[in-house]
């Protein structure tokens, strides 16, 4: 019964598409299952298929031809939230999070090919995600949505009830949309603030311009205030984080390139960006490139570049704000803050070096609120059930909750929203940003 | 396949916790010990005593082999359904039911993970002893089966010692209840016998356990030694002092880079044998104390450098340091056994030698944690499966560390089990009269023999095929002349007097 090593003989696999989930990856796991409960699905169900060490064994069960690529593989691959806390423990550094998105690549060369895809999901990824004039069109009927009354109508009127409930509940948090998205309205260049000690190029990304471009204007200003030059290059695009999570790996790698080109122009110190998500996917290009020498050395270059804002106020030095900003918080770890990218002590030591802020930590911090991505949409049982653990440990009588990341933060406005409460959901540079404002307005 | 049996589990607990499709079950194909794996007929997820009850009287009546399972942790292979069974996952059954802090007991259900029942005693600075490497996410009801260890079983006993009272579902799906919450329960033994049966003779569905309060205080030390037997001497002059540290941890060399190249990382110096983690607990008033003398002690034995932590954190990288060594395996190989070998403290650096003899023979690397304090070995044997030979190369190579345990005086196993992966050392170490009295036990509680069968106890057919392998193998090994004479009546001579028995009593204290 012992493994018959000897018969190697080489099998078919139904991973049988380019870059497929590698060897080198699955086999580093020894199955301690030692990730077991850092799974959020996993606590959830308690089903070794939805388990880190259960969907690296799917995965190299199927790599190496013993399974077919069907709902066996499929719905373990896809329940996963992507969310790395597997990683922050696995003492063999498992990479769960590429192999999971490599499988997915697999699944979705795979559906293409038979016809077999969700028009809806296929132009989000391909329509609109990577054309920025398009994302705009859609924030602009946004804002008209919302300033016109057709959005007070339509929830008068009961028409929302076509949507499923899950968009719904989305439409229903959506932030009040300002006038100019970050990547219009800032200058292309914003001179530092007294000495200029680096420079930085920021990466504006999709969904935070559109939604939360109050943050990426934040970001421009604490980072100018702390003598980085900051520089907006115009022609960057979403960073196709989405699309590595869908397994759309064709599409991100295009959206890479660009991106890349973009950032290489402008020749910065820094590329800071603000949204953990597109932060994690902006260090992983390299991931996209293995088989392509050149535009992986690029990328590799790029990657080298690329900072949290967090972690880029840490290493230039921020200058702790003078006045007071009486408040009581918690801090979230956006999983591709803490998890992907091992950022956790930089936004707290930004946090408390605001006078009078009270950070109050939460427990398990450092768990998914269920947003991940578009998972709140695609599984929306779940996510809501990880939300419901998250807003439990909010302690109580904070007056905000700051992350850094704009999905979390939808996320949690609708936590918030749900149960009623008066807390501010905030970004941890606008925390800081705001006790700026301060300083010059006594 | 879907039949009328699923049909029957179906209907206990319900369709979405039932999985019966081959490719959906093939999760559940091996533990924690991966040489050797099987599909399932199906995994039920029950999540009460009743359900547990109704699973176990369907498949008995029908005589449908069945284990169950934790959270799939073990590393003796005693979860893998090697003979086709229905897996009982008891991942859901993870309730702490009740807690009595003047009392300190606590019920839980199996499924509850170690160190979880820990958290949620913590706020009365109570916690839970018994500490296997993998308490994050290990259940009790697996440590129960198991009769787990861990780094503090040195002063605080093993599972058993831990656990007071239990309901548990028979192989017929009766229900008794076993052992007394307070005192001793008449009678024989039934509790005693159920912990470390490793689910060959029932499923314990709530189980009551004992809490501790916190020590007052504790003290850790990180001790580099450049010579393996002075390392050795020290753990046997502190505990010949009469010092009982709460535990005393040792890893070689090749386990402190697989460790050092993980998330837990301590830069240990790259030319040093072997590193002790030593931690003394008590009164706040002693442990200084104490633990100069542990000091001491490293430096009258040639310690290179000793130092105790600074701070909770550092404590706390020191020990995921040791209890992340084996999952930090997958650095070096792709591929490990680990052995569970115990020893007398004493013959440490004899028997750590022919380790190193076995690991050249078979040309595979052998990295080595132990609970030095107990004298219970981890060599990890690491090869590569894809490697042909190799993974029987490396079976072979655990079996022979064992041996020579067992001829050190020792025994196969000190917290792991036996499950699968050490059943044919069992005949090596016992008699086959002392064999037939364990099936009669087994017999008396599963006559069916149809309960994680082919685990813990060799049925007999397989007892003489191992025998004569053994013959066999002793034949090869007296030609290489590499070992010293195997007669048994020396071998078992010697466990009488040995460490088994010493094992035993120390971990009591």
């Amino acid at each position: 019964m012992v493994k018959d090593s000897s018969s190697m003989a080489p099998r078919l696999t139904d991973f049988c598409f380019p870059d497929a989930p590698e060897e080198d990856k699955y086999s580093v796991c020894v199955h301690c299952g030692f990730c077991l409960e850092v799974c959020p699905t996993y606590q959830a169900w308690g089903d070794e298929n939805h388990s880190p060490r259960g969907r690296v064994f799917l995965i190299k069960s199927c790599a190496e031809g013993e399974l077919p690529l069907d709902e066996s593989v499929i719905d373990p691959v896809f329940t996963c939230l992507d969310c790395r806390a597997c990683e922050t423990v696995c003492p063999s550094g498992v990479q769960v999070g590429a192999l999971v998105e490599e499988a997915r690549g697999q699944v979705f060369h795979a559906r293409r090919e038979r016809g077999d895809t969700n028009a809806l999901m296929r132009l989000f990824l391909r329509g609109v995600f990577p054309r920025p004039g398009r994302l705009k069109a859609i924030r602009r009927l946004m804002r008209f949505y919302q300033k016109s009354g057709l959005q007070t109508l339509a929830r008068s009127t009961g028409v929302m009830r076509v949507l499923p409930p899950q968009v719904r509940e989305m439409e229903d948090v959506i932030p009040e949309i300002d006038a100019g998205p970050a990547i219009d309205v800032l200058p292309p260049v914003m001179a530092p603030k007294g000495e200029r000690k680096a420079t930085a190029a920021l990466f504006t990304g999709c969904v935070m311009d559109v939604f939360f471009s109050d943050v990426n204007k934040a970001t421009a200003r604490v980072m100018v205030r702390n003598g980085v030059e900051v520089q907006v290059p115009r022609d960057q695009i979403c960073c196709g984080a989405l699309q590595v999570h869908a397994g759309d790996r064709d599409m991100a790698r295009e959206m890479a390139r660009k991106n890349i080109e973009v950032f290489e122009q402008a020749g910065a110190d820094y590329i800071a960006i603000n949204a953990a998500g597109c932060g994690a996917a902006l260090k992983e290009y390299p991931e996209l490139f293995h088989d392509d020498p050149a535009w992986h050395e690029r990328a590799v270059q790029f990657s080298a570049r690329v900072r949290d804002i967090s972690q880029l106020l840490v290493e230039v030095g921020f200058d702790p704000p003078k006045a007071e900003l009486p408040m009581s918080i918690t801090y979230h770890d956006a999983c591709h803050l803490c998890h992907a990218q091992k950022i956790r002590r930089e936004p707290r030591s930004i946090l408390t070096s605001v006078p009078g802020v009270d950070l109050r930590e939460m427990p398990d911090s450092d768990r998914c609120c269920g947003s991940a991505g578009i998972y709140n949409l695609t599984h929306p049982v779940m996510a809501g059930e990880l939300l419901e653990r998250k807003m439990d440990d909010v302690p109580q009588g904070v007056d905000a909750i700051v992350m850094g990341n704009p999905g979390c933060m939808m996320q949690i406005r609708l936590g918030v929203k749900k149960r009623n409460q008066q807390l501010r959901v905030m970004h941890t540079v606008e925390v800081l940003d705001l006790a700026y404002q301060r300083e010059e307005t006594p | 396949m879907r039949d009328a049996h699923i049909d029957a589990l179906v209907n206990i607990v319900g369709e979405r916790r039932c999985l019966w499709n081959p490719n959906q079950v093939r999760a559940y194909a091996c533990d924690g010990y991966t040489a050797e794996s099987a599909i399932p007929r199906a995994v039920v997820f029950p999540e009460s005593t009743d359900e547990v009850a109704q699973i176990c009287r369907y498949l008995y009546e029908h005589s449908i082999p069945y284990l169950p399972r934790g959270a799939g942790t073990g590393l003796s292979g005693g979860a893998t359904p090697t003979g086709g069974e229905v897996v009982l996952s008891l991942a859901r059954m993870n309730r702490l039911l009740a807690v009595d802090f003047d009392h300190l007991r606590a019920i839980v259900q199996p499924g509850l993970v170690n160190l979880t029942l820990t958290r949620r005693v913590a706020h009365e600075d109570c916690y839970y002893a018994p500490d296997p490497s993998s308490q994050s996410v290990c259940t009790i009801g697996g440590n129960f089966a198991e009769n787990a260890g861990g780094s503090h079983c040195l002063k605080y006993g093993v599972t058993t010692n831990h656990i007071v009272a239990a309901k548990v579902v028979l192989p017929d799906g009766s229900v008794i209840d076993v052992g007394a919450p307070f005192g001793d329960a008449p009678g024989y033994d039934l509790l005693g016998l159920l912990v470390g049966s490793e689910g060959t003779l029932g499923i314990a569905t709530e189980i009551t356990v004992r809490i501790l309060k916190k020590p007052q205080a504790l003290r850790t030390a990180l001790a580099y030694f450049d010579r393996v037997a002075d390392a050795s001497d020290t753990v046997t002059d502190i505990i010949v002092e009469g010092i009982i540290p709460a535990a005393i941890e040792m890893m070689d060399q090749l386990a402190m880079q697989a460790v050092d190249k993980s998330n837990y990382h301590v830069g240990y110096p790259h030319d040093i044998e072997a590193v002790l983690l030593i931690e003394v607990d008590g009164l706040a008033a002693g442990v200084d104390e104490v633990m100069a003398r542990v000091v001491e002690l490293c430096r009258k034995h040639n310690v290179r450098e000793v130092k105790v932590a600074q701070s909770d954190a550092e404590r706390a990288l020191w020990w995921s340091s040791r209890k992340m060594a084996f999952g930090a395996m997958g650095r070096l190989s792709p591929d490990y056994i680990v052995q569970d070998g115990v020893i007398p403290r004493t013959r440490l650096t004899e028997v750590l030698q022919k380790i190193e003899a076995i690991s050249q023979r078979h040309g595979l690397r052998i990295a080595n944690v132990f609970h030095a304090g107990d004298g219970n070995l981890h060599p990890l044997v690491l090869y590569d499966s894809r490697v042909p030979g190799e993974a029987e190369r490396a079976v072979q190579a655990g079996s022979e560390v064992l041996r020579a345990c067992v001829d050190a005086g020792g025994s196969i196993t000190g917290e792991h089990g036996v499950g699968i992966e050490k059943i044919g050392e069992m005949a090596y170490m016992f008699s086959a009269d002392e064999l037939q009295v364990q099936r009669a036990v087994k017999a008396c509680f599963d006559a069916k023999g149809i309960v994680n069968a082919g685990k813990l106890i060799p049925l007999p057919g397989r007892c003489v095929e191992v025998k004569h392998a053994r013959d066999i193998i002793e034949d090869h090994w007296q030609i290489l002349n590499s070992f010293p004479d195997q007669a048994e009546v020396q071998v078992r001579g010697a466990r009488a007097h040995g460490a088994g028995a010493e094992h035993t009593t120390s971990v009591q204290g």
